[in-house]
């Protein structure tokens, strides 16, 4: 082939690439524009109006926690099992997701000799079922039958983190080194040793590091379910902002406990992170 | 945080039998403290949730109601005892499906009529005497007095357990789908039958009796129902304008969640990753605008999704714009932190052969850092959007609108469970047809245009 057909494909291709790039972006922008366009005509309040107004709601809550001075610090602490309640939902269905998880990685995982190699296919498709599942959906059907209570709300929780978490396990456990595992089949060790003993340790860290990453995750997923009825800092949130004005101190209350935490969990949890992808000993 | 930071590093080599114990020894002991913490966490947790008053209290009769109501529908014959004491016989009890002239399971005569309710169980109804005739068990009578309601089983019978005879009411559930009701003021007796009722066209409409074959050549014969239109434009209003199933309503409120994830992802997305060249400290070298820019993505990622709906619900009320504006503002955040870092990332050979070449800031951008980021660019923003799928059906709850907030509200009418399951159905299906599509176009563009 000659330098110049070579020249002409390259050409070609390069300008059938852009081409498909222009497209891509007139398309989205095109979405981008019809899309707010049509949604401007479905929302109730214009975005005209509605910008004028951004700003009323934040300075309402803001002038009243002003005008409650010191003894917002107080108010603050009045709403503190309330947010208890929401980082047990968060913490409960983490561990009870997580463990569930473990479970479903293992037997998902292609590479370690899971006995009917069916299984492993199944169990995906189990944990891609349980991460679809919209949690408000389980939540307010458990909600339904079991009465507004935390309960619904961490099994619908749990139920997301069992697939999301099973899912980047079984891709920790695929990258793990097979060497131990063959080590300790050559010693004649059953298949659940040689998964706690080959496996586990090596992957461990990884677990750790997603599961407290999805803690984080879980933390915000409990509050806002707790404003469809799970109880916690969700309801608390619906109670004041449903009662319209005067209840502005609460709301700011609940605001700022809301985004303290979930502050905190944010830095404690990358902190942790850190530490663990780097090494657990060494500082 | 990306796969790569997260690769299994092997552990470092011990040699030593005595420190190998030791440390084997440790470690057992703190997984054994680990998982007793644990536990003691969860049994703190249960008790606090009151799972045990919970599990007492619970009505697991709600989930089989809504379970038989998602896939059946029944019909009412009820015969008021005061007032003009007719029978009436209609679906699910809705006086606009009231049946004009009775359905063949229904003999009505001048005193008394007569309810086959299939499989040799039937109910005559007297004028305030009832009997309900239970293969295996015999009539059982029940009259309305004075005193109350009064129940004879025949002799030698023990009331099942699925009958309740008080003073006050009758109520008799032999099989799931037939029950006899009867109480001082009214006789009510529901058969159930497969299937939704009326999903397609209204109990009154002149297409509700069709059978699908009938519908199909109705479709294109030329004798019209309606003078003013064709039959296939007929039934096509009278499905969408269906005021039990809403299929009009059901659709926007659809399409409302979509435009939310949607738009707000693009926007978050767009608006993220310029933001994120500006906190990247190969792009960026004034590290107070860095600083500042880091902070912006931290303050709208910290704020929380719940927040910043409840904020927009009250500036722009119900809609999907305010859903958009909600889910963009989170995730700019969101999307910009991880914008920086896959930019810190980037090779710098490439772009400082672009530089070379003599190009402009723009064609800088264009050719030497783009192409380079245009992977997790991509990827990143297809899994927010499925992520933003399931977040835009709770912000619709909150009260954004879209089938979240249209979930709730049948939920809390506590009646028409077909619809119920109706919407949990499509909000499924939405969810995985963006999973199946996002994931389609991840594999896609990431792994070449033929696909995996």
């Amino acid at each position: 082939m000659s330098l110049h057909a070579i020249q002409t494909e390259i050409m070609a291709m390069e300008k059938k690439r852009r081409l498909y790039s222009m497209a891509g972006i007139v398309l989205v922008a095109a979405v981008l524009i019809s899309g707010y366009g049509m949604a401007n005509d479905l929302n109730s309040g214009g975005f005209l109006t509605g910008m004028k107004q951004f700003f009323d709601y934040p300075a309402e809550i803001v002038k009243e926690a002003w005008a409650t001075g010191f003894s917002f610090f107080p108010l603050m602490g009045r709403f503190v099992p309330a947010l208890v309640e929401t980082l047990n939902i968060a913490g409960a269905a983490s561990i009870v997701g997580g463990a569930l998880a473990v479970v479903l990685a293992f037997l998902g995982s292609a590479n370690l000799g899971v006995k009917p190699p069916v299984v492993v296919t199944i169990v995906r498709r189990i944990m891609d079922i349980m991460r679809a599942f919209p949690e408000l959906i389980i939540a307010l059907f458990l909600i339904f039958i079991l009465g507004s209570s935390p309960v619904p709300a961490m099994i619908a929780v749990a139920i997301h983190t069992a697939g999301a978490l099973g899912k980047l396990f079984s891709e920790v456990n695929e990258n793990a080194d097979a060497d131990p595992v063959e080590g300790l089949a050559s010693c004649g060790a059953t298949w659940l040793q040689r998964m706690r003993y080959g496996v586990l340790p090596q992957v461990l860290p990884n677990y750790l590091s997603y599961f407290m990453l999805r803690f984080e995750i879980n933390v915000r997923a409990s509050a806002i379910l707790g404003f469809v009825g799970a109880g916690g800092i969700g309801m608390e949130l619906r109670r004041t902002i449903g009662w319209g004005k005067g209840a502005g101190d609460e709301t700011a209350a609940l605001f700022v406990l809301l985004i303290l935490s979930i502050f905190v969990i944010d830095q404690l949890s990358s902190f942790i992170r850190r530490r663990l992808v780097t090494g657990r000993d060494s500082e | 945080m990306t796969s790569s930071t997260l690769a299994i590093q092997p552990p470092e080599p011990i040699t030593g039998s005595t420190a190998v114990f030791f440390r084997v020894r440790r470690e057992s002991l703190m997984i054994m403290a680990g998982t007793g913490l644990t536990v003691l966490y969860l049994l703190y947790t249960f008790i606090s949730f009151d799972l045990w008053h919970l599990i007492s209290r619970s009505q697991p009769q709600r989930a089989v109601m809504l379970a038989t109501d998602a896939v059946a529908h029944k019909v009412h014959v009820t015969k008021n005892i005061r007032g003009a004491g007719g029978l009436s016989i209609a679906v699910e009890g809705e006086r606009t499906a009231t049946y004009e002239t009775p359905p063949g399971w229904v003999t009505v005569s001048d005193d008394m009529s007569r309810v086959d309710l299939g499989r040799g169980y039937q109910v005559d109804i007297y004028d305030t005497h009832v009997v309900f005739q239970i293969p295996d068990i015999g009539p059982v009578h029940v009259r309305i007095t004075d005193a109350g309601i009064e129940t004879t089983l025949p002799r030698g019978v023990d009331p099942p357990d699925w009958l309740r005879a008080t003073p006050a009411k009758f109520d008799a559930r032999p099989t799931i789908g037939r029950r006899v009701q009867v109480s001082k003021a009214r006789i009510e007796v529901h058969r159930y039958f497969m299937g939704w009722e009326n999903f397609f066209f209204p109990f009154r409409s002149e297409l509700a009796g069709y059978s699908p074959g009938q519908l199909f050549s109705l479709a294109f014969s030329d004798h019209r129902l309606d003078p003013d239109m064709a039959n296939w434009r007929l039934m096509a209003t009278t499905f969408w304008n269906n005021p039990g199933w809403q299929h009009k309503q059901v659709f926007v409120a659809l399409l409302e969640t979509f435009l939310m994830a949607v738009l707000g992802t693009i926007t978050a997305a767009l608006v993220g990753l310029p933001l994120a060249v500006l906190a990247a400290a190969n792009f960026t070298p004034a590290q107070a605008l860095r600083f500042a820019v880091r902070r912006l993505f931290d303050f709208l990622r910290g704020i929380d999704m719940l927040i910043w709906s409840l904020i927009f619900i009250r500036a722009f009320g119900l809609g999907p714009l305010t859903g958009a504006l909600a889910i963009a503002f989170t995730d700019t955040g969101s999307l910009g932190k991880l914008f920086s870092e896959a930019l810190e990332g980037v090779n710098r050979k490439q772009m400082e052969g672009v530089h070379a070449t003599g190009a402009n800031r723009l064609q800088f951008y264009r050719f030497g850092v783009i192409p380079q980021i245009i992977p997790v660019f991509v990827s990143q923003t297809l899994y927010y959007l499925e992520a933003n799928v399931r977040s835009a059906t709770i912000i619709g709850a909150l009260g954004a609108g879209g089938i979240g907030l249209m979930l709730v509200e049948a939920m809390n009418t506590q009646r028409h469970w077909e619809n119920v399951f109706y919407l949990i159905l499509l909000t499924i299906s939405l969810v995985m047809v963006m999973d199946t599509v996002s994931g389609k176009l991840r594999s896609r563009l990431i792994h070449g245009r033929s696909g995996t």
